[in-house]
């Protein structure tokens, strides 16, 4: 009797031990590295991503396939390159994720670039660093984003084509701000019209009174503005405002960058009839939007306004959640990239987009917005499409 | 008598064991913790900065906003070589410590004039323009992408810069090993001496003889090209500069670091440092704002109750 | 008019504008490390608080402009007691990095405070409807927010270099600042001048805080961003004084506006060339004493 107990016990353990054993060995997990810049002078573009990287987790964490889970490590560059080239080399090499995502500032993807290649791990570009030739800088690198030239080329050609025949370019005089100067004036005097001047302000600069007696002096048709997102695109557009640029017959125009949605209600009356060009604008009609904006608004009522940076960083967790349904979270560093390369999604918040397979850069839809009232509040109204553009900077210049 | 006198001195001078300790934990780091290597290069260097400063702060009482000036200049200097075909490391780093040094020297002329909160100024106007000249110049340095495509050498052309950092480790370790002991002679000499003195009172050093603004420049520059040392150290182990290096933030942060550790005792940057780093790496993540919370309270907690920072309290515990 | 005087004025304009906005924060800088030798980097959190409040005033609470305005300085003005009672007193005479140190912790305190309250989002002035749009002077028009600000600074400067001269209160001050020990030996009870001299200072910093929300946006980053400014304006001006920083805020304000105008592409250098150059030949500042 006590044998046929010692028996069963014995088996029943093992039994046991099996059946624990069989999750742990079914289950698999995927490690992401998740780079951003929590502190430091861009923390309010963290928050915006990080919001929607929460919401996309949360509203599809059942889609993923059963056994597969999804570890999300975040770590935090403090806005510094070298403190985000560091801790890319520690996920690498101490928590070793199967791929790296995120990312806000240009230098710090210019920096873990290198890295990529070196240990073969993939980066998905998901928050901003539009520096245009950063998906040039390692085969392992892919971006959803948005590049400076996407921004500054299509409404200077659209410009052009609307009948603005001068006008005035004002940027920043930093390496992002000459850039969409020079895809500015590229679309502009190739769709016909004429710069007549241009003026470079310091990038920290806070009152620009003088840069805007500038343009009026010029009294071109239209003047192209470009600074940095925050305090300073408010002071630029008070700083216009108050020195009657508009009044004297300009047409300000800018990129996203200018207006961005989680700012527009602060606003005042300021910016209206400011033309943007931009990628996102919550105020864009598409059942993707209108269901993204539901569950934003379910998660975080009216504590946040999402903007272009978080449906960047919502469709990139959708490219990386189909990764992982497409390889039930089993990839190496050039599937992945394959898989990168080929992805498409049609129900993005912003409209259809995809990844081109040549450059690996993002391929999607520029608005042409104006900033005007809708239901009494601020929004930009997009009023014209330019469908599926690629980057025009790497198609003028394309790799020899 | 006079012989009990000298032996006081020497025996206030030698170096006595607790001196070796940072260092031993510092090898033994690199067995301990493998993983870690990384930021273990870069709290080194960054040691190495807030050593720099800790000469013309602490010892020679010149407050400055604008040390990331020097860190900056040695970054970009060995920096711009690498990117440019010269990748051999240790010319690097000397070609980024004349770069820092020559700088420290020719601003040192201008703004060691005066002091006090004209000086404070002044040094902080040398480091924006810096700063402002490394943007314009963007062809060169990669302004605000920063500057890439550097490829360091391996060092004697065989210890390579690998991805788990241990070359980067070692490396920094040792050049910050000499730097420190070159400093600490420093301080121990009379020259150092003479800078306490200029320190606490100037107008007797003047009315002894001594050459209090020749003194200054001296050790601003020598400050200089330490901070320039640690700057190549972090451009040559990450490959990569940006306009970061030479921000105020940087100035001011490294200043924190070694208040935070204790002004004016060589080993408040081995103290303040890695404590500063290793919290802000493991909390910045938790909750961001958080992190600038506690720290700030830690900044006034340490002024109010632990005066001359932690080697400070150190100090009263041990009496 | 020719477009060159139109320009002029507009430069004029915008630059006093600028200038009055520094001055109001930066004075009581000046007279409180003239007067107590303590290196107050976090100053600007007053102009932060100044702004804060003067936002939050009108928007949640609904309180029109100028009640919302002197509700503002008052309020920092209280606030600032406490914290120079249990914390800066400590370090009055004491070293100088000690001051920095608990100076920059409270910046980021308030940094980390004004994050989580507000978050990260900037906070914009919205002027009342009266101070909107422009004010046609017959050949011109000007913005009629920023024309306030300059007539409601001017006040501000002229009461408070009459409160100087005038007043016994402004006698004690310029007492102190020349002579700390002999003040306290006339009878002068110095703690108490400290403490007032600190709150008015606070309380004008928060105003040209809020008043100059327009011009300095108002973020949680406000006091690290703009402590250059501040700095300079007090150190060419001079510490201790108050009309040197007047001069030197004209002199940053009306400059800075003036070379970015001429030459856009070397802005920023100027100004800093020019802080340097006053620095070297008058290394007290303007207006600092021997």
């Amino acid at each position: 009797m006590g044998y046929w107990r010692a028996a069963a016990a014995f088996f029943g353990l093992h039994a046991a031990l099996i059946l624990m054993a069989f999750p742990a060995i079914a289950q698999t997990v995927v490690k992401i590295g998740l780079i951003n810049s929590y502190t430091g002078f861009v923390a309010e573009a963290a928050d915006q991503a990080q919001k929607a990287i929460d919401l996309y987790l949360k509203e599809h964490e059942r889609d993923l396939p059963p056994g597969v889970k999804l570890e999300l490590i975040r770590r935090d560059d403090t806005s510094n390159p070298e403190v985000g080239k560091r801790l890319a080399q520690e996920l690498i090499t101490r928590e070793h994720v199967q791929l790296l995502t995120g990312i806000v500032l240009s230098p710090v993807a210019a920096a873990v670039a290198p890295l990529t290649a070196e240990a073969k791990v993939p980066l998905l570009i998901s928050i901003a660093a539009a520096g245009v030739a950063i998906p040039r800088m390692s085969p392992y690198v892919a971006r959803v984003t948005v590049t400076l030239w996407q921004l500054g080329y299509p409404i200077g050609k659209w410009a052009a084509e609307q009948g603005w025949k001068t006008g005035y370019t004002a940027v920043s005089d930093f390496i992002p701000g000459h850039d969409s100067e020079a895809a500015f004036t590229k679309g502009f005097t190739y769709g016909g019209g004429q710069i007549i001047g241009t003026v470079r302000f310091p990038p920290n600069n806070p009152d620009f009174a003088p840069f805007a007696q500038r343009i009026r002096d010029a009294r071109p048709d239209l003047a192209f503005l470009w600074v940095p997102s925050g305090p300073q695109g408010t002071a630029m557009i008070k700083a216009v405002h108050d020195l009657g640029v508009r009044q004297a017959g300009t047409q300000i125009i800018s990129t996203q960058d200018l207006l961005p949605d989680e700012e527009l209600p602060n606003m005042g009356d300021a910016p209206l009839g400011i033309i943007t060009s931009g990628t996102y604008s919550v105020a864009g009609e598409r059942p993707a939007n209108t269901a993204f904006l539901t569950a934003w608004k379910r998660e975080y009522a009216d504590k946040a306004i999402p903007n272009f940076l978080s449906v960047d960083a919502w469709d990139g967790m959708a490219a990386i959640f189909d990764l992982i349904k497409g390889t039930k979270g089993n990839f190496t560093a050039d599937e992945a990239m394959g898989f990168f390369k080929d992805w498409k999604n049609p129900d993005s918040p912003r409209g259809p987009i995809m990844i081109d397979p040549e450059t690996r850069d993002i391929v999607q839809n520029v608005y042409i917005r104006r900033l005007a009232r809708q239901s009494g509040r601020l929004a930009n109204i997009e009023i014209a499409t330019i469908p599926m553009v690629k980057d025009p900077w790497k198609e003028l210049n394309p790799v020899k | 008598m006079t012989s009990r006198l000298v032996d006081g001195f020497a025996r206030r001078h030698r170096y006595s064991v607790l001196e070796a300790l940072p260092w031993l934990a510092a090898f033994a780091g690199y067995f301990v913790f493998p993983s870690y290597l990384a930021l273990g290069a870069q709290i080194l260097a960054t040691i190495l900065f807030a050593l720099s400063a800790d000469l013309v702060l602490g010892y020679a009482g010149i407050v400055t906003l604008g040390h990331a000036a020097f860190f900056g200049t040695g970054a970009y200097t060995a920096g711009i070589l690498a990117a440019n075909g010269w990748g051999e490391p240790i010319t690097g780093l000397l070609a980024a410590a004349a770069a820092a040094g020559l700088l420290g020297l020719v601003s040192g002329l201008v703004v060691l004039r005066t002091t006090g909160l004209s000086l404070l100024m002044q040094t902080l106007v040398v480091a924006t323009m810096v700063a402002e000249a490394a943007n314009k110049a963007s062809f060169i340095t990669g302004g605000d992408d920063g500057l890439q495509g550097m490829e360091v050498w391996p060092i004697f052309g065989w210890l390579r810069f690998d991805l788990f950092g241990r070359t980067a480790y070692l490396y920094c370790l040792i050049v910050v090993l000499l730097c420190w002991w070159m400093a600490r002679r420093i301080v121990h000499s009379p020259f150092g001496r003479s800078l306490t003195g200029i320190r606490e009172n100037v107008r007797r050093m003047h009315a002894i003889g001594a050459p209090v603004s020749r003194r200054r420049l001296l050790i601003y520059t020598i400050s200089a090209v330490l901070a320039g040392i640690s700057g190549a150290l972090i451009a040559q182990t990450t490959q990569f500069v940006s306009l970061s290096f030479l921000s105020l933030e940087r100035s001011g942060t490294v200043l924190i670091m070694l208040i935070i550790g204790g002004v004016g005792r060589l080993y408040g940057a081995f103290i303040g440092v890695p404590l500063y780093m290793i919290a802000q790496d493991r909390f910045s993540t938790v909750q961001p704002v958080y992190w600038y919370f506690w720290i700030g309270l830690l900044m006034v907690v340490i002024v109010v109750f632990a005066r001359g920072g932690l080697l400070g309290l150190f100090d009263r515990f041990r009496r | 008019m020719s477009e060159t005087l139109s320009a002029i004025i507009s430069i004029g304009f915008h630059g006093l504008a600028f200038a009055i906005v520094l001055y109001l924060i930066s004075v009581g800088l000046s007279v409180t490390m003239g007067m107590m030798g303590f290196v107050n980097l976090a100053h600007g959190v007053f102009a932060m608080a100044g702004g804060y409040l003067l936002t939050g005033f009108m928007r949640h609470f609904g309180v029109p402009f100028l009640p919302a305005l002197f509700a503002t300085a008052v309020a920092a003005a209280l606030a600032s007691i406490p914290i120079e009672r249990l914390l800066y007193r400590r370090l009055y005479g004491g070293d100088e990095l000690d001051q920095v140190l608990l100076t920059m912790g409270l910046i980021f305190i308030a940094t980390a405070g004004a994050t989580y309250i507000w978050g990260p989002v900037q906070q914009p002035l919205q002027p009342p409807a009266w101070l909107s749009g422009e004010i046609n002077v017959g050949f011109r028009h000007f913005p009629a927010y920023r024309s306030f600000l300059i007539l409601c600074g001017a006040a501000l400067v002229t009461a408070l270099w009459l409160g100087l001269e005038r007043t016994a209160f402004g006698a004690r001050v310029r007492a102190a600042v020349d002579n700390l020990r002999m003040a306290q030996s006339v009878g002068i009870n110095t703690s108490r001048l400290f403490m007032t001299t600190f709150a008015l200072g606070s309380g004008l910093a928060a105003l040209g805080g809020g008043l100059g929300a327009d011009l300095l946006a108002i973020s949680p980053s406000y006091a690290l961003q703009y402590l250059a400014y501040f700095l300079i304006v007090v150190a060419v001006g001079g510490l201790g004084s108050i009309r040197g920083p007047f001069v030197a805020a004209l002199l940053l304000g009306i400059a800075d506006t003036g070379f970015k105008y001429l030459l856009p592409e070397f802005g920023a250098f100027f100004i800093y060339a020019l802080t340097m150059a006053i620095l070297l030949w008058r290394p007290r500042g303007l207006f600092g004493r021997a």
